[in-house]
This record gives structure tokens, C-alpha cells and sequence, in this order.
């Protein structure tokens, strides 16, 4: 890596190549951390770029604390690595890493008031008592917690907790913040408002973030790019629109918001449309996903509000054509949402459809009922084809 | 903070009186007596304080309190550092094989009886041809004790979230700055309180003491009961009188102590 014969780097004499793409801030290499016989994270890769908010998104249990905890040091991997700026990080400890950790539950020190618990980590940095004071100011301001320094945590609130303990994994300016579950303690009005002002700060401060969540709204919302972890493994890596309009695999698409799976086999197909026997469904047209599936057993994934209901149906050349998929039916559930209404359609064939239908007019005497026949339409574009 | 005052019914208040009576009498009548001035132990003869100024002119009496307050406070001690360390290895130390059989082993002593605690451990210190007295005496307390220590820094300690002491290490605090600063104030208060109840066991035990001590070197309780056994003076009321007053301001204070220290935000000890 270094060139022993010249001790001061020069850049022009160097023999590496110029790296003309920056490293990324972080890179896990084939990560594995076993419990006993119990893989936590298998085999995982993952670059995370600088300025970065990152969410990893999974199931409780999937491993993704396990990966936040190797990030932070409090467990070593079994095998891989994780470099930052390029360095391994492996034997670093944790109190030595550049890198600060918000904890689920907070980990406010309870004998300490906010200003200790936010100067604690500077305190540990050795500045000065005045140094100390200057960037707690900074921090307590930059959370709006002024006029609360005196307080101990158990006078606070769920919110305010959470401001203190944000401030205190930020005021050590680190390169890498990691938030394990950080709105999860939260009611939901508070976490809404909280997501947003994270974004803000992430933001303004241009810190990476990395945050683990099980709830894929937060995850949405906030995150540049979303890592989908089940089982240890990353399921896919992209950003919040491409994961859920083009889920990579069935899992995904069901996991993160709600979908109709269509089972069925491939019957035909021209150029770039596919048309797809689906069970209890009948024939459907959708269009050949990037990666070319295989004549096997596929699944067309179709959101609910990307269906539309009439009475009528569309136009017979639309369908015969094969521009729009419809479904004839009956309505067999409404469920009221206030901004939104989901329907069941219960097929002909004998599949059930969700449908999600905004509520656009305040008094809507079109609303479909209970047992009306109703089309089911929907664009070949609209469909997301799975391998099994 | 309205809150209603909780009504004691009659049978409440009862059973209430009887109880505190059965537990508080007998050491009511000897405090009294204590100030009784007759020399015979049964009949009142006025009120005095003479049994008190013959207690701090008894030679032998004193050096035996004196004796027993350096064995409570040295054995009190050692047994704090010594529990404190074993419940934090037990606690922190969650995966360590034979965890069981290591806090079940600690947890013994509890209820071992003290004639076979003080029995082996003079067939130890005979064994090793240890003279008796101040140290061996301290020894035996120190292991008596530590065990009730242990239990109560160990049941803070499970009270305390691990991810404490973790935040601080990320905050820059190696493992043991981080034990200094964040898990040893917050367990602070059952160290003391285990400190206070190592030394009240010390200063109380006769059996382990009269198995362990040597010639010339009495503590307060084999002392007081070797004077019984010649027969009861009214000045041994005294000196009980005195002790009882000693521990109530410990058991006060160490009330205060963890009345005090959850004022300030931390949770009272477990006592």
C-alpha cells in the first residue's frame, strides 16, 4: 500500500494509480458475525457513500442491530471487513472510532443533567472547560433544548429525550452517526415531526447517517438509500422509490408497503410485453422486467392504488389491444381510511384484488358499496413480474 | 401531590400496635432499665445514669468495643470491595461458563449456619497455624459478609442497562473510565448500603467471632455475653442501650444516604 523507500508522500512519485472515484466513507466487506450456530449477518457487503443518510430496514431479528453494533465496535465480525476512509477498522476500539452511536433507548446517563450528558463525550476528548461549554451551547441550540440544561433526563420528556441524546452522539462531530430505532420510543404525531427535523439536520450538518428501523414509512421518509436486510443478508440496496416500485424479489414487494401477488406462467411474449396466465385471475399483460425472467413460474405484483375500479370498464380496444389489464368483480370489503379508501375485489375468476381509491370529494355519491360489480383496471406498465 | 390520606381501620391499627409491640418491648424495657438505679437488674430503684459512667470506666469492656468497631469497620470494608467485585463479575459477565454454580456458590454463605462457617474456618486458621485474634476475626467477617454485599450491589447492578456503560465507551471512555463514570454512581448507594450492613452483621456476630477470636482479644458481643453468664449487670443494659442507639443513626443516615441520592435523580437502593 505505502511505498517504504520514500517516507514523505508524494503523490506525483506514488505508483498507486489516482483513484479518480472517492472511496466510499464506509465499506463492509463480506461480513459474517455468528452467535453460536446462528448467523446474525451472513456474507454482507455494503458501501455507504460520505453525506449519506442510509437506512437499514428489516424485520426484528434480521440482523440489522447486529451490523449497526459491528459499525460501532461493540462486536467483532467473524470474518470480512469494515474499512473507513479506506482504513480497517476491525481492531479498533470502540471509545477510539470516529463514529457515534444515538441508542434505542437513549442511554442518558441518569445522574448526569443535559449539559454533562452532552459534554460527556467532549469531556472523554479532552477539550477544555470552556471549550466544553461552547459546543454544548452549540449543540443544545442546534436540538432547541435551550433553557433545559439543567435538568436531569427522568424531568424530560420522550421527545426531549431523544433531543439530548442526539445532541450528545453529535457534539464529538463524528464522520459516521449511527441511530439504532432513533423515533422508535415516539408517538406517532412526534415521530413524523421528528423525521422531518432529522432530515434537516442531516442536512445542514452533511454527517453520514446510518439508522436501523423496522418501520419502512420511517425508512421512506427519511433515507437517501434503504439496504432491506432479512436473515442476516442484504435483500436489495436502493433508493425509497425504486424499492418500491421495482421490489427485486417477491419478499421485498410484499415487505415494504402493500401489494397483490398474482401467481401464474409465462404464455407468450413479444418484443418487450409478456402475456402471463395468472391462477384465479386469467390473462394478464405485463412488461418484461430488465432482468429477463425464465419461462418458469413468474408472479405479477401489482400495487392497490395503482388499480382503478369503474362501473363500465374501459374501453373493449384498450383490452383487446392488450394496453390495459381489467378484471371484472364484486366489491366485497370497503375499508375507510379518511384519505383514502381500500376495497377488496373479489374476482369472477376467484382471485382477491386490494384496490386503494383516494378520497378526492368530500361527499362522494359515486363511493362503490358491498356487492357491487365493479372492473378492475390496471397498465401492463403498473406491474412488477417476480421470479418466484 | 393531594394524595388522600390512606385510613387505618380498627383492625388495622390493632394489629399494627401488637406487631411493633412484639418487635420494640423488650428493647423499650431495657433501655429503661438501663437507667435504673438499682443495682439489682429487676427492681426499679429510680432513675440514673451511674451503669453508663461504670461502662466508660470498664477497661476491659471498652477495648472489647473498641476491638469490635475496628473488626466491623476493617471486615465491613473488605467485604464491600470483595462482594462488589464478585457481583459485577457475575452481572457483567453474563457468558461465562458455570455462572450458575459461581452465584449459587456466593449465595451459600447466606444460609449456611454460622456454628459450621465459624467450625471450618477454625480448622483453616488451626490448620495454617494462624494465631487467633484481630486478623483471623476480621478474616471470618470478611467472609461472612461479603456474600450479603454481593447480593446487594448484584441486584442494583441487574437494575442498571448495560447500554450505559456502552454509550459511554462510544463516547470516547475506555472500559474502565466508563465503569468509573457512568456504573459506579449509579450502584453507588447499594455499595453503601452494603458497607452498612456488612459492619451491623460484624458488630453483631457472637457465634463466628467466639469460633475465630483469640485470648486478649474479645469482641463486644462475646464479651457482653461472657459477662452474662456470671449474671446480668445493669451495665451490660447500658452498653445494649448504646448500641441500639449507635445502629438506629446508622440505619438514619443510610436512609438519608439513598433518600438523599434519589432526590438527585437515581432510583433508592434496594434496602
Amino acid at each position: 500500500m505505502t511505498n517504504l523507500t520514500a517516507t514523505v508522500a508524494d503523490p506525483a512519485a506514488s505508483d498507486a494509480p489516482v483513484i479518480a472515484y472517492p472511496t466510499p466513507l464506509l465499506r463492509i466487506d463480506g461480513v459474517t458475525k455468528k452467535f453460536g450456530a446462528h448467523s446474525a449477518v451472513n456474507d454482507l457487503s455494503l458501501d455507504i457513500k460520505a453525506g449519506e443518510f442510509f437506512a437499514l430496514l428489516g424485520p426484528s431479528g434480521c440482523g440489522k442491530t447486529t451490523l449497526l453494533r459491528m459499525l460501532a465496535g461493540f462486536e467483532a465480525p467473524d470474518t470480512g471487513k469494515i474499512e473507513l476512509n479506506g482504513e480497517d477498522i476491525a481492531a479498533v476500539l470502540p471509545h477510539q472510532r470516529p463514529v457515534n452511536m444515538m441508542f434505542q433507548n437513549y442511554a442518558l446517563f441518569p445522574h448526569l443533567n443535559v449539559r454533562d450528558n452532552i459534554g460527556f463525550g467532549l469531556k472523554s476528548a479532552g477539550l477544555t472547560r470552556l471549550g466544553i461549554d461552547t459546543r454544548v451551547a452549540e449543540m443544545v441550540a442546534l436540538v432547541k433544548l435551550q433553557g433545559l440544561e439543567k435538568r436531569r433526563p427522568d424531568q424530560l420528556s420522550g421527545g426531549q429525550k431523544q433531543r439530548v441524546a442526539l445532541a450528545r452522539a453529535l457534539a464529538r462531530h463524528p464522520q459516521l452517526l449511527l441511530l439504532d430505532e432513533p423515533l422508535a420510543a415516539l408517538d406517532k404525531k412526534l415521530r413524523e415531526e421528528t423525521q422531518v427535523e432529522l432530515m434537516a439536520l442531516q442536512r445542514q450538518l452533511g454527517t453520514t447517517f446510518v439508522i436501523v428501523t423496522h418501520d419502512q414509512e420511517e425508512a421512506m421518509t427519511m433515507a437517501d438509500r434503504i439496504g432491506v436486510m432479512n436473515e442476516g443478508r442484504l435483500q436489495q440496496v436502493a433508493t425509497p422509490r425504486q424499492l418500491y416500485e421495482a421490489p427485486a424479489s417477491r419478499w421485498i414487494a410484499e415487505f415494504v408497503g402493500d401489494i397483490n401477488i398474482i401467481e401464474g406462467g409465462i404464455t407468450h411474449r413479444d418484443s418487450h410485453r409478456l402475456t402471463i396466465a395468472g391462477r384465479d385471475v386469467g390473462t394478464l399483460f405485463a412488461i418484461e422486467p430488465r432482468q429477463p425472467v425464465g419461462d418458469a413460474v413468474i408472479c405479477v405484483a401489482i400495487r392497490p392504488e395503482k388499480i382503478r375500479l369503474s362501473r363500465r370498464g374501459p374501453a373493449t380496444d384498450l383490452i383487446n389491444s392488450g394496453a390495459m389489464n381489467s378484471l371484472e368483480g364484486v366489491i366485497s370489503d370497503v375499508g375507510y381510511l379518511g384519505g383514502r379508501s381500500l376495497y377488496k375485489v373479489k374476482l369472477d375468476r376467484g382471485a382477491t384484488l386490494r384496490v386503494a381509491l383516494a378520497n378526492t370529494a368530500r361527499l362522494d355519491v359515486d363511493a362503490y358499496s358491498i356487492g357491487e360489480r365493479v372492473a378492475a383496471w390496471f397498465a401492463p406498465d403498473d406491474c412488477v413480474v417476480l421470479v418466484q | 401531590m393531594a394524595v388522600h390520606p390512606l385510613r387505618l381501620s380498627r383492625f388495622n391499627v390493632t394489629s399494627l400496635v401488637l406487631g411493633l409491640a412484639f418487635l420494640y418491648l423488650p428493647i423499650v424495657i431495657l433501655v429503661i432499665y438501663s437507667f435504673n438505679a438499682s443495682r439489682l437488674v429487676t427492681v426499679w430503684g429510680g432513675w440514673s445514669t451511674r451503669w453508663y459512667t461504670e461502662f466508660f470506666n470498664d477497661r476491659a469492656m471498652l477495648d472489647a468495643a473498641w476491638m469490635s468497631l475496628r473488626v466491623g469497620v476493617v471486615s465491613a470494608t473488605l467485604a464491600t470491595l470483595l462482594g462488589t467485585l464478585a457481583a459485577i463479575a457475575l452481572t457483567r459477565g453474563a457468558g461465562f461458563r458455570g455462572r450458575m454454580l459461581m452465584s449459587g456458590m456466593l449465595y451459600a454463605p447466606l444460609v449456611m449456619p454460622e456454628v459450621i462457617t465459624g467450625l471450618s474456618l477454625l480448622l483453616l486458621f488451626v490448620a495454617l497455624d494462624a494465631g487467633r485474634g484481630f486478623v483471623t476475626v476480621t478474616i471470618a467477617h470478611t467472609t461472612l459478609t461479603m456474600c450479603f454485599v454481593a447480593v446487594v450491589v448484584q441486584s442494583r447492578l441487574a437494575g442498571i442497562d448495560r447500554s450505559l456503560e456502552e454509550a459511554a465507551m462510544d463516547l470516547g471512555r475506555d472500559p474502565l473510565r466508563a465503569f468509573i463514570a457512568v456504573t459506579l454512581p449509579l450502584i453507588w448507594p447499594a455499595i453503601a448500603a452494603g458497607w452498612m450492613l456488612a459492619f451491623t452483621l460484624s458488630l453483631d456476630d457472637l457465634v463466628i467471632a467466639s469460633f475465630t477470636t483469640g485470648p486478649g482479644s474479645a469482641t463486644l458481643p462475646i464479651r457482653i455475653y461472657s459477662e452474662v453468664r456470671l449474671g446480668v449487670k445493669p451495665e451490660i443494659n447500658a452498653i445494649c442501650t448504646l448500641i441500639v442507639g449507635f445502629i438506629a443513626v446508622v440505619i438514619v443516615l443510610a436512609s438519608l444516604v439513598s433518600k438523599l441520592s434519589s432526590a438527585r435523580g437515581e432510583s433508592a437502593a434496594p434496602l
